[in-house]
């Protein structure tokens, strides 16, 4: 096995590290996919995936970063698979709508929500890096494999498509009951992947 | 969808986009986590909340098991 090159102790760092940033990928995948269910599936792929490259990972840099590209990479896989229909969580907006949480105005973050899953998938995730995670413009950029202007062309765009979604009301009912909206996603994706291979440009 | 639970007698919430009250629901104390640009939307902090309540939620346990199963020696035999 590939740990052996690494002493108990780095494994057991690693593994602390990694323990860490679950409840991190828990959020960007649920970000991403948009359903529970799969995103923690998705994170326990990127568990093990992670695991299994563990020599592969620098001590001292950005776990969170590290499995990031990882769950990002499985993730455009399995959606590539089909296997993500880009629905929203409805459950945790309906729970959020009821939490006070300091939120003026709850109802926007169910639309919020929803806004978020009809964006193209690398402006939606683009956005959540930055926007969500905290990450640096450099820091997306480096996880999306991406120029740092690319990063920021996608966030730009995504926080236009969100506050015009929002401002108008014209937020798209939850995308699987439009099968147009979908296949829209999925070429978007094709492309994602196709622009992974050169270095990218918006 | 329960969104027009609002408590709006006259909110007749159409296409018109309703712009009432602009001071009731600004966030005056929104904090402002952002070096640069000011022009934050006002849903920049919602979709904060939304990230953190995900990693707020209590971890299942299906990802401590899986943690435990990790390092499983029975694949890896010794060393």
């Amino acid at each position: 096995m590939s740990g052996s090159k690494r002493s108990l102790s780095e494994a057991a760092d690693f593994k602390r590290e990694l323990a860490a940033v679950i409840p991190h990928l828990r959020a960007f995948a649920r970000g991403l996919c948009g359903r529970p269910d799969m995103a923690d599936d998705l994170v326990q792929e990127t568990m093990l995936k992670a695991w299994a490259a563990q020599d592969r990972f620098e001590p001292g840099t950005s776990m969170r970063a590290w499995t990031f590209v990882i769950l990002r990479n499985a993730y455009l896989t399995d959606m590539r698979r089909n296997r993500f229909r880009g629905e929203y969580d409805e459950t945790v907006a309906e729970r959020i709508l009821v939490a006070p949480a300091g939120q003026e105005d709850p109802i926007h973050l169910a639309d919020l929500q929803r806004a978020l899953q009809s964006l193209p998938p690398e402006r939606r995730e683009a956005l959540l890096l930055v926007g969500a995670g905290g990450f640096s413009y450099e820091e997306a950029a480096t996880i999306c494999g991406c120029a740092v202007g690319t990063i920021k062309s996608r966030v730009g765009r995504a926080r236009a498509a969100l506050t015009a979604m929002l401002e108008d009301g014209s937020i798209p009912q939850r995308s699987t009951d439009d099968a147009e909206a979908h296949r829209a996603i999925l070429d978007e994706l094709d492309e994602v992947a196709a622009r992974q291979e050169e270095p990218a440009g918006d | 969808m329960a969104i027009g639970g609002k408590e709006g007698q006259g909110a007749g919430n159409g296409m018109a986009a309703d712009k009432q009250q602009p001071g009731k629901a600004k966030a005056q104390g929104s904090r402002a986590h952002s070096k640069g640009d000011d022009a934050r939307p006002e849903w920049a902090e919602g979709l904060r909340a939304l990230y953190d309540s995900v990693v707020d939620e209590p971890l299942p346990d299906s990802f401590k098991d899986l943690l435990d199963r990790l390092d499983d020696p029975s694949p890896n035999g010794s060393s």
